[in-house]
């Protein structure tokens, strides 16, 4: 298909890799962030690591909008859906994610409560529009690319006058969680986790634009190259980035202009600010606290938000212990450092949300990283580091 | 949640939607948040919405610099 098969050539992806090995120099190592999980589940696919030389790494990170749900979220949705009189839908990756005490959307509903799973907020309204006795909450959850989405249902409902229609509005911003990351501990003092440089999200930078990540350029001087999700898009951004290192340079590249501009969608940010404020704080699982790293409905339209018309709960139950997500989110652990990995823990029944998604950092090494990790002489797993 | 597909869009819709072929499959999208689609167009679609069109110019200008790298390796190695 066209747009897909060119950006997934073999041959070139080889060209690329050598290219990356001729410029990066042997004498220093690259630490490379890959944001988005859209990017993560290419990486891992791909095989793309294999391609790279030894010193450049890539670390994940947690731009997975399943994973970075705190249980909380999760709990109080399945509370939600315990409501009398609800009908809870939500895009299918969440259904299967572990609140607290194990408990998922999927078991409340094999409990008997009512929850479905929809692929567009068009659905979520026309659900809406079909159960005119039920109260439809849709669980919203997602990066920039869904939250414009989520704003045209709500303008909808407010047009056709549906009264039954509710969002429980979980809309995560990705610039936050970026300086979050870089102003952690890990990063700044300890130095646990080297960061030198960033590929940018590809389906969020289509909405925010590539402006918004200038500021963490300039202000950690950290490199961001904003990369498409097909295997030679992050080939390219990987060789980009090595040369603004190798230069000095700490500047925001756009890898992806077939699809982002600088200033992003305009029709869909006018939208989002029309009807969103954003949130003090927000909780991130991995993150903890993130101030102003998420958004709710504005007071003009309260009646189509959830959390204000029903008292939702506002704990925040920690994750699993044995669960490493948290960490692995931060980029200071991998999948394979979870001692549940791939065997109290699979896609069939996670333990922990980066197991659910496809673009989940457990999930992407399960389907497509384990095989290459299978050498009997590593019992306890292999070195991440390579050969 | 966020993998997708550009699509091809095959026809214009009443109520701001088109239809879309994606890999081959036919389906119906929103075009709510685009502006000046037409037919023949690449979008890239999320959760059912176009999010963006895709400019070939620059698709192909990418590509190019694809294939520059690739000029760097010498043949045989595919
Ligand atoms: S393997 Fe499972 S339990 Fe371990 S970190 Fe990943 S999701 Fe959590």
């Amino acid at each position: 298909m066209k747009y897909i098969d060119e950006f997934r050539d073999g041959t070139v992806a080889q060209g690329i890799a050598k290219a990356i090995r001729a410029e990066a120099d042997p004498g220093r190592a690259y630490h490379i962030m890959e944001f988005c999980g859209g990017h993560t589940h290419a990486i891992s696919r791909y095989g793309l690591e294999d391609l790279l030389p030894a010193n450049v790494r890539m670390i994940h990170g947690p731009g997975c909008p399943v994973c970075v749900l705190p249980v909380g979220r999760i709990d109080a949705a399945i509370w939600l859906a315990r409501q009398d009189g609800v009908t809870l839908c939500t895009y299918g990756d969440m259904l299967r994610v572990p609140g607290s005490k194990r408990l998922s959307l999927l078991k409340a509903k094999a409990e008997g409560c009512d929850i479905r799973m929809v692929y567009s907020t068009m659905d979520a309204l026309k659900l809406a529009q079909s159960l005119p006795e039920r109260q439809v909450v849709f669980f919203a959850i997602g990066f920039e690319t869904t939250t414009p989405p989520t704003a045209v249902a709500i303008k909808q409902a407010q047009a056709m006058g549906l009264g039954n229609f509710s969002v429980f509005c979980n809309h995560v911003l990705t610039p936050s969680a970026i300086t979050q990351i870089l102003d952690s501990p890990e990063v700044r003092e300890l130095g646990t986790v080297r960061l030198d440089a960033f590929i940018g999200p590809a389906h969020v930078s289509t909405i925010i634009g590539s402006r918004p990540y200038e500021y963490f350029a300039e202000e950690y001087q950290r490199p961001v190259v904003i990369a498409g999700f097909e295997p030679l898009d992050v080939m390219q951004a990987v060789r980009m980035l090595v040369r603004q290192i190798n230069d000095g340079r700490f500047e925001v590249e756009n890898e992806f202009a077939r699809a982002v501009t600088r200033d992003g969608n305009e029709k869909a940010k006018s939208l989002v600010a029309d009807m969103f404020e954003l949130r003090r704080a927000f909780e991130w699982r991995g993150l903890g606290l993130v101030p102003y790293s998420a958004l709710r409905l504005k007071e003009r339209f309260a009646a189509w938000d959830a959390e204000r018309r029903w008292d939702v709960p506002q704990d925040s139950p920690p994750d699993n212990k044995a669960c490493e997500c948290g960490a692995i989110l931060r980029g200071v652990k991998k999948p394979v450092d979870c001692k549940l990995f791939g065997t109290v823990c699979t896609p069939e029944n996670p333990m922990g949300s980066c197991m659910v998604s496809a673009e989940g950092a457990c999930a992407a090494h399960w389907t497509y990283g384990r095989f290459r990790d299978a050498d009997p002489g590593h019992a306890s797993g292999p070195d991440p580091e390579g050969d | 949640m966020c993998l997708a597909l550009p699509a091809l869009v095959t026809e214009l819709l009443p109520d701001d939607n088109a239809k879309v072929n994606l890999g081959g499959v036919a389906k119906t999208v929103s075009l709510a948040l685009v502006s000046d689609v037409a037919v023949g167009d690449y979008v890239i679609v999320h959760v059912g919405y176009a999010l963006s069109v895709i400019d070939p110019e620059e698709a192909a200008r990418t590509l190019e610099l694809f294939a520059e790298m690739g000029e760097l390796v010498p043949e045989g190695t595919a």
